[in-house]
């Protein structure tokens, strides 16, 4: 633990991204020279690549333990929660002095300690805690108690990992991120060898092909926020891209290799059992094939006649979201929400990695195999989960900015620009002309008002940077009008704004609620959002997808913002 | 029931017995300051009482005003109350304000801190039936580590850096946090640099009778100096040029809100060092219980918590709505404050 400990206060403490790497560089590179810290190497990397094990103790248990510990009040236990915004660190400043020290490996504390707490009753968790706990030096307690809430969050990315084991083991970054994709996956426990098989010397020939389920590092967009103006000269001729829509969903890689099916998403998360419908793919593609592609709630049919690229049936993002998270499918579940693959690229064909092939060749395969596909499934009469994203057409950027209005009632997003020229690249790449681009629509948005604020958590513990926003129930003409709460929102700001904006709810408080402030309306913000839909869990009716504040308008008065019209005039729109 | 000696006013805290305020934020006509940080010890007042070491601090802040001094311990006696300073550990010459009025005592802490710090008068306890204390770090999670084991890590981190060939440039508060540090800082690891703002007030220090390293100004280093120097400044010095002359440097802030990640983050700064001249929250319990009553005021802070917990503990505990700030700097930054007596 004193080593992942010092590793972590390392990485905390750093200010800057190059301190960062050069702490992770700096670990990796006398683990991989030490096997002995192999087995530990192996956690630590999932750990700070965003690996998060199920949870070993539940947060009441742990409150528990602390109040037991502390001998504090509960009142007090949950005061200095709010004040520090985060139960692992309000743990470990609460815990007494320990009365002796000891110190044991990662792996030894995951595997033989904290893994097996989960088969153990309560009243035995409590006491492996204890005198877990006051055996532990005051400075291991952080890491510590993070690692037991699962609540690491520390600012390493899993490619910030990915490029430091590149640059302490000096292999290729893409061989690395290969090597990486599953590894932070739930519920995972890593070994020694998955260690040394992430730091090994590049085999011949290995060229960052995935083994039987492993999947592709996916290729990342950016976003296209330049003037239409500027695409011309930016972008070039309309030939030379691909346009697509840019559906709502889940991303996702589906292979199919030696009669087996994966299905990965973005977060490389193996979700092939919530989908199992997906399995009916297997059926109709060839062997040693991978896609990828976007899941999405279809509209359940019963003629499975259609075109491949008919996307008229797509069903709005919440619906997914009732499928995501289940444990227990149910027919009915599947029967009323069925999802589809939309394919939009071809990875590997017949075994051969094509990722190094031009968008366009890559792009004309993938059609011949999702139509052959479709084809026959239409001859035996089965509804083939799978489509094809449609290739879109326009003879100049003004009339796909002109098309790209329709999104919403299309269910997409906007528009997705991909070089015709280009290979499939690794992660987000940092430059060069081979990017997807992602051109959203601009979100919708109403001016409201600040009425609620909370405390954040972590960079932001103790400051009042969780606002809830209201609009108004009726026009300024009705005098007993109220501010009616739909939205909660916490990014957008500068610090500096935040920072005034804190100190005007502290000056503004009407009433605490715990950790929660009503304050008197005076600030009225913008606020943006991607989607909007109706709702019984909010006062107002309406709930929105994704908001945040675009802007702090100083210059309205609260009796100008917005009133309940107004987004119930978005819900009205086609596009929603 | 007898009438309290100590009562919020529009301007601070007033005796009305003895018609004084003490520490107030507005004019008043006889201020007793409990000691020189600009949240306790305002401009305005017709005649300020303070300790006789708090003295040459007030005057540097407040120019010429008139002054009167009490020896810890000294008492005077001002309309029906007898007035006596005593030790409150937390800056050089900083007082606890004891009140006695036909046989009831009141004691107003101001700010203080019970473990000694080298530089200022260590804390006594007071008897007292009534408690006014402060509770700037008024929640559990405030537990401050021993003071020599934080210079350790503070000169540990100062060595390193010149080892590297680097600056090590510290802001802290410009009264009594400064001095501490000077205090305990290892000479030998190399030269330190004093921001001018700090720097008379190490003056007044050093008459006093403190011994404190050399100090230099920045402009008196050469290159080679700057790269190993150790380097005080004010908050507010490190957004201004002064802080361009180190070059490649690293920075670190010491105050009690360092004990929080949060606040270390939202700092900035590569380290943030726990180092504070207010009680903990196991040395206000402690400060508490030593003084024996079993009623307790509880000014600025977390005075809600603090006087709840107190309550649950039997005493006769509520908070006290002051003005004072926080000079450890978390609170909106107050330049006047950071800059101190400049």
């Amino acid at each position: 633990m004193k080593t992942f400990a010092t590793l972590y206060r390392r990485i905390d403490a750093a200010t800057s991204t190059q301190h960062k790497r050069q702490a992770l560089v700096d670990y990796l590179r006398a683990a991989v020279g030490d096997p002995e810290q192999y087995a530990s190497a192996a956690w630590t990397v999932y750990f700070l690549a965003g690996g998060k094990p199920r949870q070993m103790i539940s947060t009441k248990l742990l409150r528990q333990f602390a109040l037991e510990a502390t001998d504090l009040p509960e009142w007090l236990l949950d005061e200095c929660y709010h004040s520090v915004g985060d139960l692992a660190e309000t743990l470990a400043l609460l815990m007494p002095p320990p009365s002796r020290e000891e110190d044991a490996p990662l792996d030894l504390w995951m595997n033989e300690r904290l893994l097996p707490l989960r088969e153990r009753d309560d009243a035995a968790r409590l006491a492996a805690l204890r005198g877990w706990v006051d055996a532990m030096p005051s400075d291991d307690r952080l890491p510590f108690f993070k690692l037991v809430t699962g609540e690491l969050r520390i600012g390493v990315s899993k490619l910030q990992m990915t490029q430091a084991i590149a640059a302490a083991t000096e292999l290729d970054a893409k061989l690395v991120a290969q090597r990486m994709m599953g590894y932070t996956q739930a519920n995972r426990a890593p070994q020694a060898q998955d260690f040394v098989a992430l730091v090994a010397p590049a085999e011949a020939g290995e060229e960052g092909r995935p083994l039987r389920g492993q999947p592709y590092p996916f290729f990342l967009a950016h976003p296209l926020q330049a003037p239409l103006s500027a695409f011309p000269e930016l972008l070039g001729p309309v030939d030379d891209w691909l346009v697509e829509w840019k559906f709502d969903g889940i991303r996702a890689q589906f292979i199919h290799r030696a009669g087996e099916w994966w299905l990965w998403s973005r977060g490389e998360e193996l979700v092939s059992d919530s989908f199992p419908e997906l399995s009916a793919l297997v059926d109709f593609l060839p062997d040693d094939i991978v896609l990828d592609g976007e899941l999405i709630v279809v509209a359940p049919r019963s003629d499975a006649r259609f075109a491949v690229d008919d996307l008229s049936d797509l069903r709005p993002f919440s619906e997914l979201q009732q499928r995501l998270g289940r444990k227990v499918l149910t027919p009915k579940m599947l029967r009323e929400r069925p999802v589809a693959l939309i394919a939009y690229d071809l990875l590997e064909k017949d075994g051969h990695d094509l990722r190094e092939k031009p968008q366009r060749e890559r792009r004309a395969r993938l059609e011949e195999v999702v139509s052959r596909a479709h084809a026959c499934a239409m001859q035996v009469g089965a509804d083939l989960p799978l489509r094809l994203s449609p290739a879109l057409t326009q003879p100049d950027w003004e009339s796909f900015a002109r098309q790209r209005e329709e999104a919403r009632a299309r269910g997409a997003e906007g528009m997705m620009l991909k070089a015709m020229g280009a290979p499939y690249g690794v992660g987000r790449q940092k430059s060069g002309a081979n990017f997807w681009w992602k051109w959203k629509l601009d979100p919708m948005s109403v001016d409201a008002v600040l009425i609620y604020a909370a405390r954040g958590h972590g960079r932001r513990s103790g400051v009042y940077s969780d606002y809830t926003f209201g609009v108004w129930s009726g026009p300024p003409e009705q005098t007993d009008r109220t501010l009616l709460p739909f939205a909660k929102a916490y990014s957008g700001l500068s610090d500096e704004e935040m920072r005034k904006v804190d100190a005007t709810i502290r000056r503004t408080t009407i009433e605490n609620f715990g950790p929660v402030r009503s304050v008197r309306p005076t600030m009225v913000f913008e606020l943006g959002f991607e989607g909007i839909g109706p709702s019984n869990r909010h006062k107002s009716g309406i709930a929105v997808r994704f908001p945040r504040m675009l802007r702090w308008r100083q210059d309205k008065p609260v009796e100008d913002a917005d009133t309940i019209e107004a987004l119930r005039a978005l819900l009205q729109a086609p596009s929603a | 029931m007898t009438k309290d000696l100590i009562v919020p006013a529009a301007e601070g805290l007033y005796c009305p017995p003895g018609d004084f305020h003490i520490d107030p934020w507005r004019p008043a006509a006889l201020a007793v300051i409990t000691h020189g940080h600009s949240d306790h010890a305002r401009w305005g007042s017709g005649a300020y009482l303070c300790h006789e070491d708090c003295a040459p601090i007030l005057r540097r802040r407040l120019g010429d005003v008139r002054i009167e001094t009490l020896g810890y311990g000294e008492s005077r006696d001002i309309g029906e109350v007898r007035l006596s300073l005593h030790p409150a550990g937390h800056v050089m010459g900083s007082a606890q304000v004891r009140i006695e009025h036909r046989g009831e005592v009141w004691v107003a802490s101001g700010d203080y801190k019970l473990e000694a710090d080298g530089v200022s008068a260590p804390f006594e306890p007071v008897r007292c039936d009534v408690f006014i204390t402060e509770s700037t770090f008024g929640l559990p999670i405030y537990r401050w580590r021993p003071q020599a084991e934080v210079m350790t890590d503070i000169n540990s981190w100062w060595a390193e850096n010149a080892r590297a060939g680097r600056a090590s440039v510290m802001q802290a508060y410009g009264l009594g946090k400064a001095q501490r540090l000077l205090k305990h800082l290892d000479a030998s690891i190399g030269p330190i640099v004093c921001h001018g703002a700090i720097e008379p007030l190490n003056q007044i220090h050093r008459d006093l009778g403190i011994a404190l390293p050399p100090t230099h100004n920045v402009g008196a280093l050469d290159k080679s100096g700057l790269s190993r120097c150790f380097a005080l400044a004010p908050p507010h010095a490190v957004q201004s040029g002064w802080i361009r002359r180190f070059g490649d440097h690293s920075d670190a802030f010491a105050s009690g809100w360092m004990r929080l990640r949060g606040n270390r983050r939202r700092r900035g700064v590569d380290q943030g060092f726990a180092l504070s001249d207010h009680a903990d929250w196991p040395g206000l319990l402690q400060a508490i219980a030593a003084t024996g009553a079993a009623r307790i005021l509880v000014t600025h802070g977390s005075g809600e918590a603090l006087s709840r917990y107190l309550r649950e503990k039997g005493y006769d505990a509520r908070p006290m709505a002051t003005e004072y700030g926080d000079e450890e700097g978390e609170a909106e930054p107050n330049v006047d404050a950071d800059i101190d007596g400049v």
